[in-house]
């Protein structure tokens, strides 16, 4: 067998090896390539003192049997003595967090849909459409419909410099703002849903719908 | 080699066919070659708007089909030596030309013409990418309501996707007195919303009516505000600095007309 990928990588450390493992790769060619590593090459650091080893997975979503199949690999090495063994988190959830951000104008007609948290820097006019899985923050007027927390997020919030659209949705309220909100200053806002309504607050108050907002208290 | 702007709103009725015909005269009007297209094949209206409908033998699908030279086909204007018009043909439809002959055949007028001025069909299909095939500019025509500027905002979304520059935008047939009132749309709200450069605002004028059905364009009579609305357009076109109009000043047609050559 000979393989030419190169999905696991060993490094030298101060104390020890680290064993950086690809996320990309199908699991079975990474324990194959681990296999082959171990039993074919770097025969003068594998054999000899003992060896602290980390092993990093990266990004892979894994199940702890898949880390006990790694385990079971490196044990094969008498020598090398398993420190710890990691997967980074960060997965969708963290993906999502991150506000993805776009500019120009949304005209008529036209749709912007996007995964995660939108900053638009421009208008939405009226016959537009943005939608969103997460919130929606527009930098500019919102004038056209915005739908945000589209797979059912209620926590959603949509905000705007200036909240004037035809139509707000947040995961499945739908409010017709003219009609329904009554005469508003136009000034920065956000709406959220409450007890499953829509809500319009000034934009400062969106501390009281989002806990562990880093808070200016003054100084 | 010429310029070729399209004329386009999207929603009818707004005044494509009046504008064309109106820069398109006063271009020529300043002495320059002028050629006008009418894409609307089926609805053609260009041609009665100019007075020029009895003149017509072949239009703009024979010359797609290959029936005439495009010379052939070319309608010359009763007042200018220097301006022509491509008729579109009344008994076909807008799927009897495509997009790319229409693009041949501005080409071909851009090699004779310094201005090759294209009326657009209302509507976003066939019609409307037609027009827009071989244009190097944009003009958009809207009112000051709220569904033509509606149809503008499209318009413009389909123009920037497509190789035209940067549309500019004309506000047609605005009566001061209501803007005044409040019961029109402003240009102020107009241009927020569709954020494009401003070419020219036109007042409501009924001797454009007038004109339109004497095939006479509005812009021969110095009497009519809208006349010296759409020769400043031409002005704007030609790259001189001519200030908006002041529609908010009651002013008798001599005040108007002094007005016009202090600014010229």
């Amino acid at each position: 067998m000979t393989v030419k990928s190169k999905h696991v990588r060993i490094k030298g450390i101060k104390d020890g090896l680290v064993f950086l493992l690809d996320d990309k790769c199908p699991f079975e060619d990474l324990l194959s390539e681990l296999r082959y590593k171990l039993e074919h090459s770097h025969q003068n650091i594998l054999t000899g003192p003992i060896v602290h080893v980390d092993v990093k997975l990266g990004s892979r979503p894994v199940t702890e049997e898949d880390k006990e199949a790694v385990l079971e690999i490196l044990k094969g090495q008498g020598n090398l003595l398993i420190r710890s063994i990691d997967a980074v988190v960060e997965s969708a959830q963290a993906d999502q967090d991150v506000l993805f951000i776009m500019s120009g104008i949304i005209r008529s007609g036209q749709v912007v849909h996007h995964v995660g948290n939108l900053l638009y820097l421009g208008d939405v006019n009226p016959g537009g459409t943005v939608t969103c899985t997460g919130d929606i923050y527009v930098l500019g007027a919102l004038r056209g419909v915005a739908h945000a927390g589209v797979d059912g997020n209620q926590e959603a919030i949509i905000a705007a410099s200036l909240l004037t659209p035809t139509q707000l949705r947040i995961a499945d309220c739908i409010s017709r703002p003219p009609d329904e909100w009554g005469a508003r200053e136009s000034s920065m806002e956000f709406a959220y849903l409450s007890s499953g309504a829509m809500q319009i607050d000034k934009i400062h108050n969106i501390v009281k719908v989002r806990q562990g907002l880093n808070v200016f208290k003054g100084v | 080699m010429g310029e070729a702007i399209v004329v386009t709103s999207g929603k009818g009725g707004v005044g494509k066919t009046t504008t064309t015909a109106n820069i398109g005269t006063a271009l020529a009007l300043q002495g320059k070659k002028v050629c006008l297209v009418d894409t609307d094949i089926g609805l053609r209206n260009l041609d009665v708007v100019m007075g020029l409908e009895n003149r017509i033998i072949y239009d703009l699908v024979d010359v797609a089909e290959g029936r005439c030279r495009l010379n052939q086909a070319l309608v010359k204007d009763k007042r200018f030596d220097e301006l022509y018009m491509l008729p579109a043909a009344q008994t076909k439809d807008k799927t009897s030309v495509t997009p790319e002959q229409v693009k041949d055949i501005i080409l071909e007028l851009k090699k004779e013409y310094e201005y090759v001025l294209i009326d657009c069909p209302a509507g976003i299909e066939h019609g409307f990418r037609n027009a827009i095939a071989g244009a190097d500019k944009a003009i958009v025509v809207t009112t000051p309501e709220h569904a033509a500027v509606r149809d503008a905002d499209r318009i413009i979304g389909l123009l920037e996707q497509s190789s035209v520059e940067s549309p500019k935008l004309v506000v047609n047939r605005i009566r001061p007195g209501l803007v005044k009132s409040g019961d029109m749309l402003d240009i102020e709200d107009i241009l927020q919303v569709l954020n494009i450069d401003l070419i020219g605002i036109v007042p409501d004028d009924e001797l454009v009516i007038k004109a339109a059905n004497n095939g006479e364009p509005t812009v021969m009579n110095p009497d009519s505000s809208a006349a010296i609305a759409y020769r400043n357009i031409a002005r704007r076109i030609l790259g001189d600095a001519v200030p908006l109009m002041q529609l908010d000043r009651k002013m008798g047609a001599f005040k108007k007309f002094k007005k016009f050559f202090g600014m010229g």
